[in-house]
């Protein structure tokens, strides 16, 4: 069946079976920062937002997001770079594996808490898993960005 | 692995149903455990354009509407100041935001789960089902039914004045609860009523309603033999996550919390 979207602001229409999942039209799409990593529904990787809310792309069928915007790390890369620039200043990047979808949820969450305290910094982010460089490191980048941009307004 | 040859938005909840007859149908939920299982699936039949999604509050009950996110309960304002933190508790160690952005009551509640924190909470609470074909029925009768083919529409909870608490303990954060436990207690008829509703044992939430008068000034011991009382009325098995005898002890320590948590506030 056809559907049509808007992925990353772009109009676009893709042909898809009744079970294709999310994920794998995203890939077919181009967008290969979007990767499944469990297969359980659990690790986070796929994070993608659907109309600005974090999901798991492993578990949409592509055939529902009709008519819904879709935003993936590609669609999100200065600010993604931005942060990542704070992730790797931390040492808390190594292959880099799980960062788009961990960096998908951060960004989620910037928009949705308004200053969120380390509690539910880590709340917020407990759906992402897959983490191997450090819970710490990531905490300490995403406090640095998030000083960086009360600067920046203060300035 | 799941398959599935048909994908149907349904535009009405009667085209849904009629749908739904089908042996190979199945509604979606949000398909978060769905797609773990094998099935050759027909006809998925979403009914996410059936305006499924609000909480409606009046000034009677809080009707959810079975395509709710769990996250939207976790943030909804009306519970929150009806129950507390209790209804965000419930739902708040589920895997991820992503997750509970996803999975939907509805689908928590037709499930009938084991693991089920969802269930567990709202099975303590004066709460019924709104089923497309079978009325409106209690919660605690629901759960008693085997699965057939209605559609649950939405859960209905009364707002009557009943204090609700919350407790689970996990292995690890965002695991399934080894053991989730809910009680809540109101004036019912006048009468002093506490409800306990014990979940993940590991089978489905059960509960045990006891007219019980406990004052704010009850002795540790004997609230702790309240706390026994209680506990010893469900029954637990043994699975990878615990034993039976561990579940029976956590359900007697988390009752108990939860009944000291309820007598100091009020």
């Amino acid at each position: 069946m056809e559907i049509k979207f808007v992925l990353n602001g772009k109009p676009t229409v893709a042909d898809v079976a009744a079970d294709t999942v999310l994920l794998d039209l995203l890939r077919k799409l181009g967008c290969y920062s979007v990767k499944c990593g469990c297969e359980t529904t659990n690790c986070g990787l796929c994070t993608v937002w659907i109309d600005g809310r974090s999901r798991l792309s492993c578990s949409v069928l592509a055939a529902g997001i009709e008519g819904k915007e879709i935003t993936t790390l590609e669609g999100l890369q200065r600010e993604a770079e931005e942060f990542g620039a704070f992730l790797a200043a931390e040492g808390a990047e190594q292959c880099g594996f799980c960062s788009p979808g961990f960096i998908m949820n951060v960004l989620a969450m910037f928009r949705e808490l308004e200053n969120p305290t380390v509690e539910e910094i880590k709340e917020y982010l407990a759906g992402n898993l897959c983490r191997c460089t450090g819970y710490m490191g990531q905490l300490r980048a995403i406090q640095k960005y998030m000083n960086r941009d009360r600067k920046e307004v203060q300035a | 692995m799941l398959t599935i040859q048909n994908y149907v938005k349904a535009k009405s909840l009667e085209e849904a149903y009629t749908l739904n007859q089908a042996r190979n149908a199945r509604i979606a939920g949000g398909m978060m455990w769905m797609r773990l299982g094998n099935a050759r699936v027909k006809t998925i039949i979403d009914l996410s354009d059936l305006g499924l999604d609000e909480i409606e509050e009046t000034d009677h009950v809080f009707r959810i509407g079975a395509m709710c996110t769990l996250r939207q309960l976790e943030l909804h304002e009306g519970l929150r100041d009806m129950y507390g933190d209790s209804i965000a508790e419930c739902v708040r160690h589920i895997v991820g935001v992503q997750f509970r952005n996803q999975a939907t009551v509805g689908g928590s509640i037709y499930g009938r789960y084991g693991f089920s924190d969802v269930l567990t909470c709202f099975l303590a609470l004066d709460t019924f089902v709104e089923l497309y074909n079978g009325g409106t029925i209690r919660l605690s009768e629901f759960i008693k039914r085997k699965k057939d083919k209605d559609i649950l529409v939405s859960i209905i909870v009364r707002k009557s004045k009943r204090k609700l608490r919350y407790e689970s303990i996990r292995r690890t954060r965002t695991d399934f609860p080894v053991l989730a436990c809910a009680v809540v207690t109101g004036l019912v008829h006048g009468k002093e009523c506490w409800y306990f509703s014990v979940g993940a044992r590991p089978q489905k939430a059960a509960l045990l309603e006891k007219e019980w008068s406990i004052t704010k000034d009850c002795p540790e011991e004997e609230l702790r033999k309240y706390a026994r009382e209680a506990a010893d009325s469900f029954s637990y098995s043994s699975n990878m996550r615990g034993s039976a005898e561990y579940r029976r002890h956590l359900a007697e320590v988390l009752i108990y919390r939860a009944m000291r948590s309820i007598l100091a506030e009020v």
